[in-house]
């Protein structure tokens, strides 16, 4: 019976003695930028002008296929931001290359909902949109992350 | 029971469940069944071409297709190289058709469901598309002149059916066009602009019918999805549709660690998109940049969807609305063609570089530089066995 728990207790040993290995060589690993956990579809804006909301126009995300998203944009006080310049790049950090398609902004739809067409996620993977926005009330940034 | 029937219970249990069919995680079981091709969605409509799915326009356009007479030396028709029992390609490095082009003629199956046409996109639609080698010098040398007389005098009563009265052509030049020679050119440039339209509009409405008639090509199920259905449902395949350690290994690569899936996605094999993989040049052959110079020429092509030959709204040009006009990755990126059948259709690449699935696995492992922009790939340091594995598993693509 002594000798099965030394066998038990050298296991346990053993195991502890790989989990902290691993935990080393994982800590000291260089890390490839990681899908943030952040992937929420309304966020405030990088200077805090506004609160933008990023969503597809049909609900669902089709790979593949070109679709339409809505960009909403409010102040920080919940006011709908109008007559903004929106301007769109982003790609897969982990693959290092941009959109395939080129996005606009090309209607307005009114209380600060703005029409993005021509967004195509043509990978599965994490995705970044960049906006660039400009308004009266100064000029803003936001990153929207999406994986598919 | 004792302790020993017990643990052969076990064995035996734990056989029928999983050890003799293939083990894939969730994730892998979701990805294969995504590449299956069941999962093809229905073609969609082309209002760009109101004759897309109009049956007498098709069987217009297979006979066009056809046609050596659809060129300007009576020799070469789109199948000559679009071989209808060869996958609708030629098996040659560059496609020939009155000269020597630069590049690997591309199979059909399935091609209406592509956004861009041609290796680099140069063209927004398949209508559009089948205009091109047919006042191609190297392809079928024709132009459009002497194909609107060609198609008059041959097909005329056909193509009044379709599409309507052909206007008298009796003063339209036997050859003109705004590509062709210089006596071509000058003769299309004295053409009275009513009379150039009526021409363009003849030629775009043979695009449209060879468009008609390409849309029905569409790819066979092969072993591969056979495989796949079963794997999606959960059952064990059977028969031919049973993979080989081998081949599931291939799979297993395919979907993972070799990354083939990132770019060769879906039902089709491929993401329709543009991709430097820093495939070599050909030497010998002009200078070659692939979609960076595409963009241009979709640009400006007159038979494009912004274009006066576009039937319904603009709503259908999205794609073109949308494109991706500048930007370092256009250099020498090309479409990333579909892998069905691709195994029994050597040559490989845009201008067949390559001259078998085992050089182009080397080529995706081994991930050399390009020559000139840069390449999205990175050496994978694939083993001999794992590299016989792809090309085991693509093989199941053309079975
Ligand atoms: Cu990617």
């Amino acid at each position: 019976m002594a000798s099965l728990w030394r066998y038990l207790l050298g296991g346990l040993g053993l195991a502890a003695l790989l989990a902290g290995v691993l935990a080393v060589v994982y800590l000291t690993a260089p890390h490839a930028p990681q899908p943030s956990s952040d992937v929420g579809r309304s966020k405030t804006t990088a200077n805090k002008l506004f609160v933008a909301t990023f969503e597809p126009e049909k609900g669902v995300i089709r790979q593949g296929e070109l679709e339409s998203w809505l960009l909403t944009l409010n102040t920080v006080h919940g006011a709908p931001v109008e007559g903004a310049a929106i301007t769109i790049s982003g790609g897969m950090p982990q693959h290092k290359h941009g959109l395939p398609t080129s996005p606009q902004a090309t209607d307005y739809l009114g209380a600060g909902r703005y029409r993005i067409d021509g967004v195509k996620f043509t990978m599965s993977g994490w995705w970044q949109l960049h906006f660039a926005i400009s308004a009266a009330a100064g000029s803003d940034t936001v990153v929207f992350n999406v994986v598919l | 029971m004792s302790r020993f029937s017990s643990l052969l219970v076990l064995v035996v249990v734990a056989v029928l469940a999983g050890w003799g069919r293939p083990e894939f995680s969730d994730a892998e079981r979701q990805t294969i069944a995504s590449l299956a091709l069941s999962r093809l969605p229905p073609l969609k409509p082309d209002t760009t071409n109101r004759f897309a799915d109009v049956p007498a326009a098709a069987a217009l356009g297979s006979t066009l297709f056809f046609d050596t007479g659809m060129s300007g030396d009576g020799t070469v028709s789109c199948s000559t190289c679009h071989k209808i029992d060869r996958q609708f390609q030629d098996d040659l490095p560059q496609a020939i058709g009155v000269g020597r082009t630069n590049r690997r003629t591309m199979p059909l199956a399935g091609v209406a469901h592509d956004p861009w046409f041609f290796w680099d996109g140069r063209r927004d639609s398949l209508w559009a598309q089948a205009l091109t080698p047919l006042e191609n010098p190297l392809e079928q040398a024709g132009n459009r002149a002497a194909f609107a007389h060609y198609i008059k005098a041959r097909f005329g009563e056909r193509y009044e059916r379709i599409f309507g009265p052909l206007s008298d052509l009796s003063s339209v030049p036997a050859n003109a066009s705004p590509l062709g020679t210089d006596a071509e050119k000058a003769a299309w440039n004295a053409m009275p602009a009513s009379q150039a339209e009526e021409v363009n509009r003849v030629f775009a409405n043979i695009g449209k019918a060879i468009a008609a008639f390409e849309r029905s090509i569409a790819p066979p199920q092969t072993r591969f999805d056979r495989f796949a259905i079963d794997v999606a449902a959960g059952a064990e395949p059977k028969g031919d549709a049973a993979f080989s350690p081998e081949e599931i290994l291939g799979l297993k690569l395919f979907i993972g660690k070799a990354n083939c899936v990132t770019c060769h996605n879906g039902p089709r094999f491929t993401d329709g998109s543009f991709h430097n993989t820093g495939v070599p040049p050909v030497a010998g052959l002009p200078p070659d940049r692939g979609r960076v110079d595409a963009v241009r020429q979709v640009e400006a092509d007159p038979f494009n969807c912004f274009g006066a030959f576009r039937d319904g709204d603009a709503s259908a040009c999205r794609e073109l609305r949308f494109m991706v006009k500048a930007g370092p990755e256009l250099v020498r990126a090309y479409k990333t063609p579909s892998l069905r059948g691709a195994a029994t259709r050597p040559p490989y690449m845009h201008a067949g570089q390559f001259s078998s699935l085992d050089e182009v696995v080397a080529h995706y492992s081994k991930a050399p530089a390009s020559v000139e922009g840069t390449s999205e790939i990175h050496p994978l340091q694939l083993s001999d066995r794992e590299r016989a594995a792809l090309v085991a598993f693509l093989k199941t693509l053309a079975e």
